[in-house]
């Protein structure tokens, strides 16, 4: 039941990331690694795109040059209209600051930061005053509110990454990148983080792109690339479920 | 993103405070030196300025040359003809004669009281004369009559005398006793060590044997009359033979002494200031650069957030600005208390100085804060560019390190670099001949600066094979906790060597003075065993001021002694410089030999009118043969024209080898200097040193307190105390800077501890216990302690070898003793900068530690 083409080119808006022929190569000579061997994608503006693939496939490398955190051996990533691999180092700080939200795996917010202050820290970091009523929306709907003073040592894990999330959000970034934002979570709240993502979709539009190993994604995901060596090999569409993706998890790993 | 940096700083507030600490106690020298010499300045400024209070001019005998190296020429005392032309100046109000010289006080167990090298001041005064008075009597009446002192009232609590009281006075002869007539104080400044002695005019006159003259006249103006305009009347109608001054100007004579000295002492106060703030300036370095790798991550969220390479060069300069700003604020506060401290060190090794106040100048503020906070500055900027360094990219990357800076590779070569031009610039200024004093020890200062940091840029090389030989007996005694801790210490080279670096330059600079001290030792030892040949000799209480020759004579007329020759000291001018002069007595040549280079022996015993023996070193410099004619002006203002006789050369070409440039007879020196006085009278007895002719020297001493009787022996050991005293000093200052360097210890000892959380928490689940643990680290410490003081060692000694090559009369000695002292020390500091970070690590929680990310 692997369906491929299944999602039509969104007529009429730009994509909001387009990357093309992307390979990377880690190391030299004998034992030099080809991560991605040739990814081409478009991201849609206002769509959640998951990214699924076995270990070591190259999800993260994807992920770390699509946001510019890495370059490419070769190929071209644009990010609206800006083609980000040839961006100096100021250049590419801009672009964060403007363009580009990321969520990690191991959260990554300052201990000695309160919530709040992790949160608006992209802003305070740009010279910006945070929009106070987006904040304490924000707050609200990551369920932080009572925990805004709070210091990331006094809050769970699920809180810490949903503290990440509102971070990432904040700037109201073209784009938001999640590199499994679940993998450090137990299954319920990696279920809440999931929906919170999912909800940030649907209430801001924002584009997200989102490493995930979790067959639940299907449901929230707009559209769903499988990787598998270095390369895009399979796709899924909004409508798949969860059987589906595990049946290509499945047929992947087998390979 | 300020707040971002100072939030950090409040999150890490151990590392913040001990980094801190580094420039705090540097700083605290620097304002603890300032707020002592000022306020020293003071006390003698206002000491000089009382002392001319009300006088319009002054007027004394023509002083022939300034002074020169601390050491006063006097000006020789003017008749009383002069002060009745001066009475007779159409506008003088009125005029004070006073008498000024010198002479101990006697305590009540018979003891002159000397305070090292303060002076024991003697003045005659008129007490009715009132306006020119700068003293305020406390209890008692002004002196009046043959038998009456004041005296001062610093002395008079010290020493139990009360108004009535009988005091013995030393002048020029033997004990007399006066009746303490009262007590008077200098308003506002507390004297130092200096005793004061005050008589009438008649009295002051007859005990200096002045009678007839006077040292100085104080003159006031009628009203209305402008100063210069006196000076330049009394200048007409006084003779050439005295000078003439404005108040102002005479202060400045009278201080010029001092102010030279009192710069030199700031200067070398300030020197271990700054030693002090180098050492902290790796301790900065190195805890900064600790902190960084350990927030690699941090800075690399950071950047993928939106921070600019600029934005964390900030935060982390800001972070060490406020500890800078902080740190030396606090220093600046603590520099007024350590102000004290260093009174009180200066005044038990002898150094009592007047003080008025305490003086907070603006300069102390300043420098203090600039000085603190620069430091903090520049020890941030290296670790922070590579801060700027650290890629988006760590961010998430598990155990990302901090990026080797681009240039890493060039260190070791820019090291090597460093210290072989810190090597030359020490050679070219020692050796280069023609180089003006400031210029030298400029480039002495920046060579050496050079030669530290580029070893200790260089020495992370060395760690390895270093940490294997002295971590060995760690290993054998402390088993595995003793082998971790040898590998510990090897793991982080870099680390290991910029903590031992601060260490090192202590140590260095402790190894290179007791090296020369020792050299002077040996060298001034042999010096003088080669030109003594008498069983005793005689000289101040404090070793080195010169004292009245009535003592000498005393001596000669002792029963069993055969000889008694004194060496007259002062100093003379010739060739346009200021030199030693001495003078000699016919019998010298009994208990004194030279190595002769030209002229005979003979020259010594028979030196005629105008013969002069001259060093070896003084001939070369200006070409002066047997024979030749030379000019030497005297402190009376009397230029002789004098004849080689003899040229001598001491033993290793000591420049003081009991004689001066300049040796003359003493007749010749006691008709043309002013107040002539023995450095040392050289006696020799019938029978050799024995109990019984001390015993027969000391009754007659008896009457000169202030005289010392001394063996062969016992004169080198009292002379060379001076080095002992000025070593001990010179280590105590250097302490400050060890302190630094054990905090930098400390501070790499606790960073790394939390750094191996996990480790540690590791090694206690299989069963290190807690006593094994401190163990470790202590171990570990005085591992890193040890580096640090076999390459200071090293270093030290090659210092010292570069500056004995240099000047011919200091031999080479190591004090193997004291080296193996230091060593021990090192041991020590290691144990010491171990006890917090290694209970720290014992008491870490074992199940959190594993979970410590
Ligand atoms: N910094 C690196 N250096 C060398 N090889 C790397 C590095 N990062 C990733 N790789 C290799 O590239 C491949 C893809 O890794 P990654 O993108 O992390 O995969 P994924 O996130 O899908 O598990 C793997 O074979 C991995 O070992
Ligand atoms: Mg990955």
């Amino acid at each position: 039941m692997v369906e491929t083409e299944q999602v039509q080119p969104v007529t009429g808006a730009e994509p909001a990331v387009r990357a093309r022929d992307v390979t990377r190569r880690y190391g030299e000579g004998e034992t030099a690694v080809d991560a991605l061997r040739g990814v081409s994608l478009d991201v849609q503006s206002g769509k959640l795109t998951a990214v699924m693939g076995p270990s070591g496939s190259g999800k993260s490398t994807l992920m770390h040059i699509l946001a510019g955190l890495d370059k490419p051996t070769a190929g071209s990533v644009e990010i609206g209209d800006t083609e980000i691999t040839t961006l100096g180092d100021n250049e590419l700080t801009k672009l964060r600051r403007e363009h580009i939200g990321f969520v990690f795996q191991f959260f990554n917010l300052l201990p000695m930061l309160t919530a709040e202050e992790n949160i608006v820290l992209p802003l305070t970091i740009a010279g910006e005053k945070p929009d106070n009523a987006f904040l304490s929306e924000l707050l609200a709907r990551t369920g932080l509110t009572d925990r805004r003073t709070h210091r990331p040592a006094e809050l769970s894990g699920g809180q810490q990454q949903r503290v990440a999330i509102a971070r990432a959000l904040v700037s109201r970034p073209t784009i938001v990148f999640a590199d499994e934002p679940t993998g450090n979570l137990d299954s319920k709240t990696s279920g809440e983080i999931l929906d919170l993502m999912r909800n940030s979709v649907d209430t801001y539009g924002q584009t997200t792109v989102m490493v995930t190993h979790e067959a639940r994604a299907a449901a929230i995901a707009d559209r769903i690339l499988f990787l598998a060596d270095g390369l895009i090999v399979r796709e899924l569409g909004a409508n798949a479920e969860a059987g589906d993706v595990l049946a290509v998890m499945n047929e992947l790993g087998a390979n | 993103m300020l707040a971002v940096a100072l939030k950090g700083l409040a999150g890490r507030k151990l590392r913040s405070v001990l980094t801190a600490f580094a420039i705090v106690l540097g700083v605290a020298m620097v304002s603890g030196t300032f707020v002592l010499t000022d306020t020293i300045q003071r006390g003698f400024d206002t000491i000089f300025t009382q002392s001319l209070k009300n006088a319009d001019a002054v007027v004394t005998g023509h002083q022939a040359f300034g002074s020169s190296g601390g050491q006063p020429v006097l000006s020789p005392s003017v008749p009383a003809s002069v002060l009745a032309k001066v009475r007779a100046a159409p506008d003088v109000e009125q005029a004070a004669p006073s008498i000024s010289d010198e002479a101990q006080l006697i305590d009540h167990d018979g003891k002159a009281i000397v305070n090292g090298g303060a002076p024991n001041i003697a003045t005659g005064i008129d007490p009715s004369l009132t306006r020119f008075n700068p003293l305020t009597l406390v209890a008692g009446h002004w002196p009046h009559g043959a038998d009456e002192v004041v005296i001062d009232t610093g002395t008079a609590r010290k020493h139990h005398f009360q108004v009535g009281d009988t005091i013995g006075v030393a002048a020029r002869g033997p004990i007399q006793k006066f009746r303490v007539a009262g007590l008077a104080k200098f308003s506002g400044v507390s004297f130092g060590g200096a005793t004061l002695a005050i008589f009438d005019i008649p009295t002051a006159q007859k005990l200096f044997h002045k009678e007839g003259r006077y040292d100085r006249i104080d003159v006031a103006a009628k009203p209305l009359t402008p100063a210069d305009k006196l000076v330049r009347e009394l200048r007409s109608v006084l003779p050439p033979t005295v000078d003439v001054r404005t108040t102002s100007e005479q202060v400045k004579v009278d201080s010029s002494d001092t102010n030279t000295f009192l710069n030199i002492f700031r200067y070398i106060l300030l020197v271990f200031g700054g030693v002090a703030l180098f050492v902290g300036s790796f301790v900065i370095a190195n805890t900064l650069s600790i902190t960084i790798a350990q927030r690699t991550r941090e800075f690399a969220t950071l950047r993928t957030i939106g921070a600019s390479r600029r934005q964390v060069l900030g935060a982390v300069i800001v972070e060490a600005l406020v500890v800078g700003t902080l740190a030396s604020l606090i220093g600046l506060f603590a520099g007024f208390g350590l102000a004290r401290l260093l009174d009180s060190l200066l005044v038990s090794f002898g150094i009592d100085l007047p003080k008025a106040g305490l003086v907070y100048a603006t300069r102390t503020f300043v420098v203090a804060l600039v000085v603190g906070i620069g430091v903090a500055l520049l020890a941030s900027l290296r670790p922070a560019f590579r801060a700027t360094r650290v890629p988006p990219i760590a961010a998430v990357r598990e155990g990302a390190e901090l990026p080797p800076g681009r240039f890493a590779w060039l260190k070791p070569y820019l090291s090597l670099a460093a210290a072989a031009l810190g090597i030359a610039l020490l050679a070219f200024a020692l050796f280069k001949s023609g180089l003006g004093t400031a210029r030298v020890l400029t480039l002495l200062g920046v060579g050496v600066l050079l030669l530290f940091a580029g070893v200790a840029g260089f020495s992370s090389r060395l760690v390895r094979p270093l940490a294997r030989v002295l971590g060995w007996p760690a290993e054998r005694l402390g088993g595995a906790p003793g082998r971790l801790a040898r590998s510990n210490a090897e793991r982080n080279p870099v680390r290991t060597a910029s903590t031992a670096a601060a260490l090192m330059i202590g140590v260095a600079l402790v190894v290179f003075l007791a090296v020369l001290a020792a050299g002077m030792r040996t060298t001034f030892r042999s010096a003088v065993n080669d030109v003594f040949h008498a069983d005793y000799a005689i000289t101040a209480q404090n070793n080195f001021s010169p004292i009245y020759p009535s003592v000498g004579r005393a001596a000669t007329h002792v029963p069993g002694v055969t000889v008694a020759s004194s060496i007259r000291g002062d100093l003379g001018r010739a060739f346009g410089s200021t030199l030693q002069v001495s003078a000699v007595e016919p019998n010298v040549g009994r208990v004194m030999t030279q190595r002769w280079e030209a002229g005979s022996p003979a020259a010594l015993s028979h030196l005629d009118g105008n013969g002069a023996i001259v060093s070896h070193s003084f001939a070369d410099k200006h070409h002066l043969k047997l024979g030749s004619h030379f000019k030497l002006l005297t402190t009376s203002g009397r230029e002789l024209d004098l004849v080689v006789r003899a040229i001598f050369r001491p033993l290793h070409d000591t420049p003081a080898t009991l004689l001066g440039s300049v040796t003359i007879s003493t007749s010749t020196f006691d008709r043309t200097f002013v107040q002539p006085k023995n450095l040392y009278t050289l006696v020799d007895t019938r029978g050799g040193a024995s109990d019984a002719n001390a015993r027969r020297l000391e009754q007659v001493l008896k009457a000169f307190p202030n005289a010392k009787l001394q063996t062969k022996k016992q004169f080198v050991d009292n002379q060379l105390s001076g080095i002992n005293t000025l070593l001990g000093l010179l280590l105590v200052l250097l302490a400050l800077s060890i302190v630094v360097s054990i905090v930098g210890i400390v501070n790499t000892l606790v960073l790394t501890v939390y750094e191996r959380t996990r480790e540690l928490g590791m090694l206690r689940a299989v069963g290190m216990t807690r006593r094994q643990v401190r163990r470790m680290i202590r171990y570990e410490s005085v591992v890193t302690a040890l580096i640090g003081a076999t390459l200071g060692i090293v270093l030290g000694l090659g210092l010292a070898a570069l500056v004995t090559s240099r000047i011919s009369f200091l031999t080479y000695a190591v004090p193997t003793a004291q080296i193996v002292g230091f060593v021990v020390a090192a041991i020590l500091v290691g144990i010491l900068a171990a006890i917090l970070p290694a209970r720290r690590a014992s008491r870490l929680n074992v199940l959190e530690a594993l979970q410590y990310e």
